[in-house]
């Protein structure tokens, strides 16, 4: 195995960890309006997730960077290609993030009703534009033969792209909701299962027309194989939630996550980006890659740090496992 | 087309903008992550109240400035890749990977220990949350140690090859890119003004409430931790620099003689004290000068010569082909001057701070005061400055506060600008760099959204930072005080609030 194929395995895996984890964090900020009944239900909902969403979103830091680093080629056409949906990510990353630390600090009405806003907003928007920017890396865009995007806006709006950003954000919030049931006690958490399985079925229907669809386009054998497990993950995670299981429902919809992201990379690989122009123009984990001195740096640095990573963000996990609901939420800040 | 709305014109405006701005809260993260971090160790050791007051006091205005240092961080990294992404193709390979490294290692521990420290108050025994706090401390510093690492590439590229079939650099050697001079003096010099940045934010406050006679126990002790960083970043950062300036007159001559407005070589070479010159004649028609500094400040030595920009200009002519090397001179002359002077100024301020607030050196018995007094400003043993002049001191030590944050952004200003028309100095030129596929619509777009937003989250962060900064340290509360002894909390109530919730 050549070490462009072992980073695009890496790449892969940091963004099953990105979507993984701030899949969640994202379900939360839109379950804040469609769940919760109050403001202290809302705080709860936002606190489930408080002590670990800054780490979560730094596996998106980590992904990118990893590109630039191992497929600079991928990162230049992709950031540069996609100028808008990324501006929108930009700005919907700063102001949610903004919006979780100071929502608290004052206690004017108005104040802490247009954070909620945002917050809301801020965690819908995401996980449609990365659904959108994903469906059109898999689904091929305009490259020309100098490696740059030479489409319009409105070609990245394309129905198949928009169909994976509505499926990407109704697996986050089911993701959320089941998080949610696992999280909180007290009514959010039986309300949070009822919310789950309505969410649960809507994702299966999206999510298998965009898996299907990807499968006709793009598809093979191994593609076909992660189709298949994310299926059923996201069946069984539907089962266990009904059931009240609610720890293998997280575990089954974080399944369903992984097998998504692993989908369409297998459905990707040997390119990282195709022209849908010109098929010699595609970008290939070959030519769009560091050398192989670089590549070897990064793995170095990857063996070492990444379990490291896992542990101690782990470990916060354990940190703050009880449970939270309403009596737990002071009012004084 | 004009040169107004060249695209790397629009380009460089955003990166200047949001370059700027973040790196207004950078500094400020790194110096207060580590006195906070004292401050905690301080409680930890010795269990006196005023310093848990003051860590939680300095840690929460410490949060309010990381949550939009964290933010705006964010769109740096994506930015390369969206403005500049010929630049991105290029250096991808060498530049790529301490971005890579800073993600990987500095961020991860920066962003999951803070959530720690934030939400663990009554979560995790009192050392392990202190333990937490130095973590994200030492995950600042690495972080700037990657960037600039990075940075340092771009002003002296060194550890690589340029591959002739695909136009690309490439790294050879990683360990140079870590350790040549010119990273380990930027280090050096930006982690050094960082806590110049820290101590000034810190003698502010705490002049502040000392000057209305409140929280004087706990703003005490700050103002005293907060002039010892001002007086001892403030020396570091004169080293460091001078280090960095001798490095840049050996590595970007050009740089070094547009910050002295320098146009023609001269041996020995006056240091420039104000100038005022004509850049289409390349020369000045004002000047004051000291004679001989510049030659000491570039050799170690009061004669030797300097190179002037037309020297340099022409060299580099020779060596790239027709064209114009000349940064920006105003600009660079100036900024390095009120980098310098805003710098000094807050360590002079320091230095003065220090010495008039002193406890027992040279003080006679009269003058002394306890912790829950306020300091007088002794000027000798047995003389104190007035009241009217004791009240102007406080005064400018409070606006001394922001006297760093003015110097770091002309010190970034003048390092970046002065290193045009390259964006990586001698190999690649910033017109080269920007996005080709990017319509101008497009980064105006950007731009003004960014503009926009930033000055409304300026607005808004200000605002809440003085309102916790008046609102003053608040009264320890029974869990304070009684932090648990299990990680995870203790289990005596499972209904207690949350000691910190969102």
């Amino acid at each position: 195995m050549h070490l462009h194929d072992v980073w695009f395995v890496l790449i892969a895996f940091l963004w099953v960890g990105y979507f993984f984890l701030e899949g969640f964090d994202f379900g939360i900020g839109v379950l804040t309006k469609l769940l919760a009944r109050d403001r202290s239900e809302r705080r709860v909902l936002i606190n489930t997730i408080g002590p670990v969403w800054d780490g979560n979103e730094v596996w998106l830091i980590s992904a990118a960077g990893a590109t630039f680093a191992a497929f600079p080629e991928w990162y230049a056409t992709l950031f540069s290609g996609f100028y808008l949906p990324m501006l929108l990510i930009l700005l919907c990353l700063i102001v949610r993030g903004v919006a979780f630390e100071y929502r608290h600090k004052r206690d004017e009405e108005r104040w802490q009703q247009n954070w909620e806003n945002a917050i809301f907003w801020t965690s819908l928007l995401p996980p449609v534009l990365w659904g959108v920017v994903f469906g059109n890396i898999v689904g091929g865009v305009k490259i020309d033969a100098d490696k740059n995007y030479a489409g319009s806006l409105l070609d990245l709006l394309n129905p198949y792209a928009i169909l994976g950003g509505l499926a990407m954000l109704a697996l986050f919030t089911f993701h959320g909701a089941v998080f949610a049931s696992l999280k909180t006690v007290g009514s959010i958490r039986e309300r949070a299962r009822v919310t789950a399985s309505f969410l649960g079925m809507i994702t299966m229907g999206l999510g298998l027309v965009f898996m299907v669809w990807t499968q006709i386009d793009n598809g093979d054998g191994k593609s076909l194989v992660a189709l298949v497990v994310a299926a059923v993950a996201l069946l069984a995670a539907l089962v266990a939630n009904m059931f009240g299981r609610e720890g293998w429902s997280f575990a089954f919809s974080g399944v369903a996550i992984a097998a998504l992201v692993a989908m369409l990379f297998l459905t990707l690989f040997p390119n990282v980006m195709p022209s849908s122009l010109n098929e010699s123009w595609n970008l290939t984990v070959s030519n769009s890659s560091s050398t192989p001195y670089t590549l070897k740096i990064m793995t170095w640095c990857a063996a070492i740090a990444a379990p490291l990573v896992m542990l101690y963000q782990g470990w916060t996990y354990w940190v703050f496992r009880k449970r939270i609901g309403t009596q737990h939420i002071a009012d004084a800040h | 087309m004009e040169l107004a709305l060249a695209p790397e014109t629009l380009a460089r405006w955003q990166f200047g903008i949001t370059t700027v701005y973040h790196f207004l809260f950078v500094p400020l993260t790194i110096s207060l992550a580590a006195l906070v971090a004292g401050l905690e160790t301080a409680w930890v050791r010795t269990g006196k109240e005023r310093y848990l007051k003051a860590t939680k006091f300095w840690g929460k205005l410490f949060l309010i400035n990381i949550a939009m240092g964290v933010v705006t961080g964010i769109v740096q990294e994506f930015q390369f890749g969206m403005n500049w992404s010929d630049y991105s193709r290029f250096v991808g390979d060498v530049f790529g990977a301490p971005l890579a490294f800073e993600a990987l290692i500095a961020f991860f521990f920066e962003s999951t220990f803070i959530g720690l420290w934030i939400f663990g108050w009554d979560k995790l025994p009192k050392k392990i949350h202190c333990f937490c706090l130095w973590m994200v401390s030492i995950g600042t510093i690495l972080s700037a140690y990657f960037i600039l690492a990075a940075n340092s590439w771009m002003q002296h590229p060194t550890g690589y090859k340029l591959n002739k079939a695909t136009g690309r650099a490439e790294l050879t050697d990683f360990w140079k890119v870590l350790t040549q001079d010119t990273t380990l003096v930027v280090v050096f010099h930006t982690l050094t003004a960082a806590f110049l940045a820290g101590g000034a934010f810190m003698v502010g406050i705490a002049a502040y409430h000392l000057l209305r006679k409140k929280h004087v126990k706990v703003m005490r002790t700050s103002l005293r931790l907060g002039l010892v960083t001002l007086v001892v970043a403030g020396l570091m950062t004169a080293v460091s620099g001078d280090l960095l300036g001798k490095v840049m007159f050996k590595q970007q001559p050009m740089k070094m003689a547009s910050a002295e407005a320098l146009w023609d070589g001269q041996a020995p070479a006056p240091f420039s004290v104000f100038a005022y010159g004509d850049v289409s004649k390349g020369h000045n028609t004002v000047e004051v000068e000291i004679p001989g500094l510049l030659s000491f400040l570039s050799h170690d030595d009061f004669s030797s010569y300097v190179p002037g920009i037309n020297d340099v200009n022409k060299a580099e002519q020779q060596k790239f082909g027709p064209g114009d090397y000349r940064p920006n001179i105003p600009v660079a002359y100036w900024g390095f001057r009120w980098m310098i002077g805003f710098g000094m100024a807050s360590f002079a301020l320091g230095v003065a701070g220090l010495w008039l607030t002193r406890k027992k050196f040279w003080l006679s018995q009269r003058l002394r005061t306890g912790d829950d007094e306020i300091p007088h400003l002794a000027l000798t043993k047995d003389k104190a400055l007035g009241d009217g002049l004791s009240k102007w001191a406080w005064r400018l030590a409070v606006i001394t506060l922001g006297f760093p944050l003015i110097a770091s952004s002309w010190g970034w200003i003048f390092t970046e600008m002065g290193r045009q028309p390259w964006v990586v100095y001698g190999v690649l030129r910033t017109s080269d760099a920007v996005s080709p596929g990017v319509s101008q619509g497009e980064v105006i777009t950007s731009m003004a959204v960014f503009t926009a937003l930033y000055a409304i989250l300026a607005v808004v962060e200000v605002k809440l930072l003085v309102k916790y900064v008046k609102a003053g340290p608040q009264e320890l509360s029974e869990s304070d005080l009684n932090p648990p002894t299990r990680i995870g909390g203790d289990d005596n109530d499972a209904d207690r609030p949350m000691a910190f919730s969102y």
